[in-house]
């Protein structure tokens, strides 16, 4: 009889804080069934065994940063069927894209007695920018629920089932409180992607952006309403500047506001 | 990867498996003697203490905590920490209590992660925890388990088990009612016993011959076994309080890491983590636990550090029955958090990590914004022990073939249970042979 393949998984890792693979170790109650379904052939964190490529699943964390990860991701995707990007480093740049915003030269020197041992790009980029991504999962980190719905949609063939809506969506289908209508706590969560759970607001907190910005959001509007809540430019600029500051409606209502700061400044002298 | 000639010969592993983030080891031997071990670290650098000036102090513990996806706790408590003794904050009773709590989850979670899933396939000798569990699927069930007690703690006070939400400077966003936190109980009352069982177990595992002389640093408190205040204490004398770290320790950038190298004063190598604490703070463990560990064959002092393993799992057991007697003694707070003044400062704390002693030291303005900020976590503190470790480890087993030579060695590394991620500011296995 002729046996059936298990599909092979591959995890593979950029510049990240391991947080998002870790997510799939952190499937306590499923991992020996995932295991049971797909063959764990790469998984360097969880396994010595290394099965060579190529593979029917890659999942990858992380974001592009050194020249040499430039040149690997290609490489990864060469040796892919189905690409996954799994968390905000992989989808959006991360909070290391903090430095595409200023010169990543003045951060090395910060950090390092000797620049000349490093290797490093300006930029750190989305997987996206640099090759075909065949499905996104975003967060910081992702939901591990939804890391299980990916790999299942994966294997049924489907599309996966990862809402786009916002934060807000999630709030009102927990009947948690509006933070913000009724503390007047300044909230991401009507331009944030939901998948979380809307945990931030339930913890008398606003969302803080970690899946990023949700289709089409009205940025322009809910900074406006900071503004009216108290909040400077720069805070504003600092609010949008986190896990996901590189996605593009985040980077630009950011950048908006930090023209705003340099013109102030500007008229003050 | 393989290179030999009449006097040379070359073992590399260029990926080191079974650690958290990227790195590798590269070991040069010449006529049979090791010349030169070298850790080395290509997680690419994040900058994050670049990134964190102009940051206001108290986003702070969002943005550290994202150096590190398995021990994000220790990077919050940290971090809230050394703002908290900038700001002269004093966060007590309860409020210290839960986050003595959070830590014990994190401890659980991450020591049961490298207890079961990534060091005991070395003393079994398997690839991984998968193709362990076909054999021993028991044995699986119960580290999984056992984490996911600790990930509850997590996910309970801090809203998830990854870069939990609920952690401020001052204390909590919202603190935990008394009943809803007795839910914990029943399970963490399993893993108690579970504990218990990985302690017993992981004292059968076969282990080498390997005391070492190291110097042990970690923290010591009055009366508690440490996880976020104590002086800085060492087996060789060292006592001193966390704001005078840095005029003992220093970081050394080499060119092979992209995690910079600790030292202390006058020594070339000291040890981190679960067995310094343990050897510093045997007397401050639980009745129980203290028990468990000498039962299992331990003393007082382990210096052999495969059986970290074992110490390791003497600490899960402390961290569930601390967090049970937490528990059992909670009483709601009035506040969730305590209220403070922003003022201009400079604070330093150190707190115990899964992985050792993690210090930080922020100075910030009037308005919070920070001016500059230290950090320093575990693993590059210990580089340069797992070189000197390999370096005594590599000659005295240089006959093994070389497969399984690089397994060992890769299995020494393991004993440290690096975290390569957050050193980057750190590892794959090159032996070569000159």
């Amino acid at each position: 009889m002729k046996r059936i393949r298990k599909p092979k998984l591959a995890v593979w890792k950029f510049a990240s804080c391991d947080g998002c693979q870790l997510s799939l170790l952190d499937c306590e109650d499923e991992l020996l069934a995932v295991a049971g379904k797909i063959e764990i052939a790469n998984f360097p964190e969880a396994s010595s065994k290394i099965v060579k490529g190529p593979y029917d699943l890659s999942l990858v964390e992380g974001s592009i940063t050194t020249p040499h990860d430039e040149i690997r991701i290609h490489e990864v995707r060469r040796a892919s069927k189905f690409l996954v990007t799994i968390g905000a480093c992989a989808t959006a740049g991360g909070i290391q894209a903090l430095r595409n915003f200023k010169d990543v030269k003045e951060f090395i020197s910060i950090v390092y007695a000797h620049p000349e041992y490093i290797s490093t790009l300006n930029k750190s980029t989305p997987i996206a920018d640099h090759v075909k991504v065949d499905f996104e999962l975003r967060g910081c980190p992702i939901n591990k629920d939804q890391l299980l719905e990916v790999i299942r949609a994966y294997l049924h063939g489907s599309k996966p089932n990862t809402p786009a809506y916002s934060v807000c969506m999630e709030c009102k289908r927990c009947g948690t409180v509006c933070v913000m209508v009724a503390h007047g706590t300044p909230c991401l969560g009507p331009i944030t992607h939901d998948g979380c759970g809307a945990i931030c607001p339930s913890y008398n907190r606003g969302c803080y952006g970690c899946f990023g910005p949700k289709e089409t959001p009205n940025t322009d509007s809910l900074a406006a309403r900071f503004s009216e809540l108290g909040a400077t430019n720069q805070d504003i600029v600092q609010v949008l500047r986190n896990f996901n500051a590189w996605a593009e409606p985040f980077r630009r209502e950011s950048e908006a506001h930090e023209k705003k700061v340099r013109k102030n400044k500007d008229n003050s002298r | 990867m393989k290179k030999k000639s009449a006097k040379t010969r070359t073992i590399r592993v260029d990926a080191l498996t079974r650690v958290e983030g990227e790195g590798g080891l590269h070991v040069k031997i010449r006529d049979g003697k090791v010349i030169d071990v070298k850790l080395k670290i290509f997680e690419p650098p994040r900058f994050f203490e670049a990134l964190l000036r102009g940051r206001n102090c108290e986003e702070a513990a969002g943005i550290t905590s994202r150096i590190c996806g398995i021990c994000p706790i220790a990077y919050q408590m940290s971090t809230v920490h050394a703002v908290e003794d900038a700001l002269g904050v004093r966060v007590d009773g309860q409020l210290r209590a839960l986050r003595r709590l959070i830590y014990c989850g994190e401890w659980i979670e991450s020591h049961a992660l490298h207890v079961y899933l990534l060091h005991a396939p070395d003393f079994l000798d398997y690839d991984d925890a998968i193709q362990m569990a076909q054999e021993h699927p028991e044995l699986l069930q119960r580290g999984l388990k056992l984490k996911k007690a600790g990930n509850e703690i997590i996910r309970f006070l801090g809203g998830r088990e990854i870069h939990p939400i609920n952690i401020r400077v001052g204390g909590f966003y919202k603190a935990p009612s008394r009943k809803s936190l007795l839910a914990l109980e029943e399970q963490l009352k399993w893993a108690r016993e579970a504990a218990l069982e990985t302690v017993r177990w992981t004292a059968g595992l076969p282990f080498p011959e390997f005391e070492q002389d190291f110097l042990f640093v970690a923290l010591r408190h009055e009366t508690e076994y440490p996880f976020n205040e104590g002086r800085i204490v060492s087996n060789r004398g060292l006592d001193i309080p966390v704001r005078d770290y840095e005029q003992l320790f220093s970081e050394e950038h080499v060119e092979h890491s992209t995690a910079l190298h600790s030292s202390l004063k006058d020594h070339d190598s000291y040890f981190v983590g679960p067995l310094a604490r343990y050897n510093l703070n045997f007397d401050r463990l639980s009745p129980m636990a203290r028990e468990a560990a000498l039962a299992a064959g331990l003393r007082a002092v382990c210096r052999n550090p495969f059986q970290s393993i074992v110490v390791r799992s003497v600490e899960i057991l402390y961290a569930c029955d601390e967090a049970l007697r937490i528990i059992e003694e909670y009483e709601m707070p009035e506040k969730p958090a305590v209220d403070f003044v922003m003022k201009a400062g400079t604070g330093t704390s150190c707190t115990e990590a899964p992985r050792g002693i993690l210090y930080h030291r922020f100075r910030f303005d009037d308005h919070g914004a920070i001016l500059d900020a230290k950090i320093v976590p575990p693993t590059s503190q210990n580089q340069k022990a797992i070189e000197s470790d390999l370096l005594q480890f590599v000659p005295r087993n240089i006959s093994l073939p070389e497969e399984e030579l690089r397994r060992r060695c890769e299995q020494v590394v393991r004993n440290y249970d690096p975290c390569i991620s957050c050193s980057t500011h750190f590892l794959k296995l090159h032996v070569e042979h000159v």
